[in-house]
């Protein structure tokens, strides 16, 4: 393999104190990572992107002001499409969770940055906010008839107990693909972006042809980050339409 | 067999199941470019569900993916 001075590139997913090691900025079992400190400035950004963008509330937008209402109209459009009228209460969350997801994927296409969206534990978290929220939402509107999501429409009773299992099954599959999807998409984007990075200074003259291919692949990436933030979105907003209407 | 090779042997194994999502990838924009090619002015709306389907079904690939590193670094 490549012996680029002992970097691997899986280094970038490491966690890390902010704090000089030996420090104590540790509070409790609690340390203030690069992990959190990436999260604490997606946050931020998606204040001052929001707050700032609509601070002149101008019934003709300007630029900022513009940016923050498209990406409100996107979500609640959105929302709209999928789940409805009724859809609209859930607009907190679905747009949370989006904007979180991609500040966080486009923070980390910053040279130096961290990805937290990388971690599993960090997406599985996410997903499992959707997933149990989701089914909460279900039992407590249609309480044990809640049950009947899992005979699918239109199925003959002896088809039943093959059936139920596996609507079963991928109904308990949700959260783990939801965020398993994220995570692998963040992890292999950067992963390979470091790989290929790191030819470009062993192949000396000719390291033009990994430094264009890393130019593509971070175009690439930039893509990937606003495309698993939508499928995120949508995905929950498709879990709310089916927890609410149950097919 | 050394667990080693076994190891490497297994997630050779493993990402053979991107194939699925290869087939599927084309499906979906092959479904695309028809459906644009029928009715260009539908050509907004079907581009969103093709995203969509397309983040899907690379999902896939990506599963096999993580077997697979899973399988070597596990």
């Amino acid at each position: 393999m490549a012996e680029t001075g002992g970097h691997s590139p899986l280094e970038q997913f490491e966690i890390n104190s902010i704090f000089p090691p030996g420090d104590h900025g540790e509070v409790g079992a609690f340390t203030f990572t690069n992990s959190s400190l990436t999260m604490v400035a997606a946050l931020v950004l998606i204040s001052a992107f929001l707050i700032l963008g609509m601070r002149r509330g101008a019934l003709v937008p300007g630029r900022m002001q513009s940016l923050a209402e498209m990406s409100y109209e996107f979500i609640a459009g959105l929302i709209s499409d999928t789940v409805g009228a009724e859809g609209r209460r859930y607009f907190p969350i679905v747009f949370t969770l989006f904007m979180f997801i991609l500040f966080g994927n486009l923070l980390g296409m910053l040279p130096y940055s961290f990805t937290f969206t990388s971690h599993i534990i960090v997406t599985f978290a996410l997903a499992l906010i959707v997933f149990i929220g989701v089914t909460i939402l279900a039992i407590a509107k249609h309480g044990l008839h809640f049950f009947s999501f899992f005979v699918p429409p239109g199925a003959p009773i002896a088809m039943w107990p093959l059936l139920i299992p596996i609507e079963v099954i991928s109904y308990l599959s949700r959260p783990i693909s939801l965020s398993v999807r994220l995570f692998a998409n963040m992890l292999a984007g950067h992963t390979l972006l470091k790989v290929i990075a790191g030819f470009i200074g062993l192949l000396g003259v000719f390291g033009i042809l990994p430094f264009a291919l890393v130019v593509a692949l971070t175009g690439l990436e930039i893509l990937i980050a606003f495309l698993q933030a939508y499928v995120f979105a949508i995905l929950t907003c498709l879990y709310i339409n089916d927890a609410l209407h149950l097919h | 067999m050394e667990l080693e090779a076994a190891k490497v042997i297994g997630a050779g194994l493993a990402v053979i199941g991107v194939i699925g999502s290869g087939i599927g990838i084309g499906n979906i924009f092959s479904s695309f470019i028809v459906a644009v090619g029928r009715n260009p002015a539908a050509r907004g709306e079907v581009f969103t569900m093709t995203m969509l389907g397309f983040a899907l079904v690379e999902a896939i690939a990506l599963f096999a993916l993580v077997i697979a590193l899973l399988i070597l670094f596990g």
